[in-house]
């Protein structure tokens, strides 16, 4: 890993920076594989190796491809940087050594997530009962972020298409894509037999997280990782025809709304926020179903912020190129 | 015998990172990327064997569907105008 | 019954992991991409497939075997697709093959003045 990251470090070229950094992500998803950390290893590699690579290389084609040589010799900032590091460690001396059993971590909060977590939650993945029930507060916080991360996206990159510049195209798409059908005829025989698929394990991955690895944020990513599939090989405009922009927005929304609605539910009730027990008469009932709904409303909004990101990076470099068509 | 064929899978992912490194073209790189990709598949699944823990093929089989993926996402990609142009103002 | 299981698995994952080494090698001492790239995806596929049934012969139980032919089913569409999409797009931007050891030598000595 070490000579992984020198590596990244020394090189100028950008597009094979990508590749070892696809390279990387997937040492850390092994070491954590070998750890014994299997939701881990599941989000590590879908997310690190699949989607940012792909966000990162759509990225550059926008920018150059070569890294600009540095102007100034960054003594200074080495300087900061050397200070700043050399204080963090001495201050981390103090702490007690990783993993030892007498640690304040393993003494009291630990023991009473693995102990009794079966019988306050009744769910066998005991990661997904302390990620959506112990800490639900934290992961509506994150999904929050994921949706604040879309926002932002779109308000800086999203161009406004015109009604007549869309409605025109419609005949000169169907031949772009018949041409295009020539040259891409293996792929795309094989994606069609795979997309379906995998839109069918991501289900699966999202509604097995009680059980297995798995969960709202990994079924996301492989969801939306389905549909960049379908956009890379089928077009943009296709793309753009079979998934409605301003439905994909809208399902961002629907998601972080949904998982803050079943904490409203549960303030209506007379209990805490995000208290599952206030969803049904049973409490461990109320736990299955409030971390389903809730489940439900991440990978909802994981889904729709990756297209959304995608959509916008690969929509301007589309209008760049064609710009540049109609130029030359 | 499994151990065996975890170490054996581990030398050849040694071998696909030195080609990924040097390897002169592009198209190396990713060839070697590919390559680790799918010998991960294989030794997650052998891992999850080692350690009696089968829930690690629901990561083997994610792992092999998202390769796939970036991998056609790369040669998509690097068809772009951009890096035509960037190669003729390099020559 | 189980003495034979767990002879032919480990003569499955002997088989297996042999194409693999043999594969990764090529990678390396090659001298083109195309011939790398016929090293890497012929040994590949065959060395995932040896693998995952000397794995399934390892006795295990319902859905653990269904995964594995999941994987191993997926594994026969995806592989040989990546090699083929990987070769056609070198293709398509004219990175063009050695075609002859001596023919290369004898460009180079004739480019070097």
């Amino acid at each position: 890993m070490v000579a992984t990251a020198i590596a990244i470090v020394k090189m100028k070229d950008l597009f094979a920076i990508i590749m070892l950094l696809g390279i990387y992500s997937l040492l850390s998803a092994c070491f954590f594989v070998a750890m014994d950390a299997v939701d881990v290893a599941f989000t590590e590699a879908a997310v690190g190796a699949g989607i940012s690579t792909l966000l990162m290389l759509v990225a550059i084609t926008m920018t150059g491809r070569v890294e600009n040589p540095s102007r100034h010799k960054p003594a200074l900032a080495l300087f900061v940087v050397v200070v700043t590091g050399s204080l963090l460690i001495y201050g981390t001396l103090d702490m007690p050594y990783f993993g030892l059993a007498q640690d304040p971590v393993h003494l009291h909060v630990a023991p009473r997530y693995i102990n009794d977590s079966m019988q306050e939650i009744g769910v066998p993945n005991i990661v997904t009962s302390v990620l959506a029930s112990y800490r639900a507060f934290d992961t509506f916080g994150e999904v929050v972020v994921i949706f604040t991360a879309g926002m932002g996206v779109l308000a800086l990159l999203s161009v406004v298409r015109h009604p007549k510049d869309v409605a025109i195209d419609n005949s000169k798409i169907d031949a772009f894509n018949k041409c295009m059908h020539e040259e891409h005829l293996i792929l795309r025989i094989v994606a069609k037999v795979l997309i379906p698929f995998i839109l069918l394990f991501a289900l699966y991955v999202q509604f097995h997280g009680d059980y297995g690895p798995g969960g709202g944020f990994q079924a996301g990513v492989i969801f939306a990782a389905a549909i960049i599939l379908y956009t890379m090989l089928f077009g943009m405009n296709t793309a753009r025809r079979v998934i409605n922009q301003s439905a994909t927005q809208l399902f961002a929304a629907v998601g972080v709304l949904l998982y803050g609605s079943v904490g409203v539910i549960s303030l209506l009730e007379g209990k805490n926020f995000l208290d599952y027990s206030a969803l049904s008469a049973d409490p461990i009932a109320g736990q299955h179903l409030g971390i389903l709904l809730i489940e439900l409303g991440v990978g909802i909004t994981v889904t729709a912020v990756m297209v959304i990101i995608f959509f916008n990076f690969a929509g301007r470099r589309n209008d760049q190129q064609n710009k540049e068509n109609n130029d030359l | 015998m499994l151990i065996a064929a975890t170490l054996a899978i581990l030398v050849v992912m040694i071998m696909a990172i030195i080609r990924a490194i040097s390897g002169p073209t592009l198209y190396d790189r990713i060839l070697a990327v590919n390559m680790f990709g799918t010998k991960t598949v294989l030794l997650i699944s052998l891992l999850g064997f080692l350690m009696g823990r089968p829930e690690f093929l629901d990561i083997a089989i994610v792992y092999a569907l998202i390769n796939f993926i970036s991998v056609i996402g790369v040669l998509h990609y690097s068809d772009s105008s951009i890096f035509k142009r960037s190669d003729e103002q390099k020559k | 019954m189980d003495t034979l299981m767990d002879i032919s698995s480990a003569v499955f994952l002997l088989i297996g992991s042999f194409l693999c080494v043999s594969g990764g090698v090529g990678l390396l001492r090659f001298p083109d991409f195309y011939t790398r790239m016929h090293a890497v995806g012929v040994t590949e596929t065959l060395a995932t497939v040896m693998i995952l049934i000397g794995l399934m012969l390892q006795n295990p139980e319902g859905l653990v075997l269904l995964k594995l032919i999941i994987i191993l089913i997926m594994t026969l569409f995806i592989s040989p697709t990546a090699s083929h999409a990987l070769a056609s797009a070198a293709v398509h931007n004219n990175l063009l093959p050695v075609l002859d050891k001596k023919e290369a030598t004898e460009k180079e000595a004739s480019s070097n003045p």
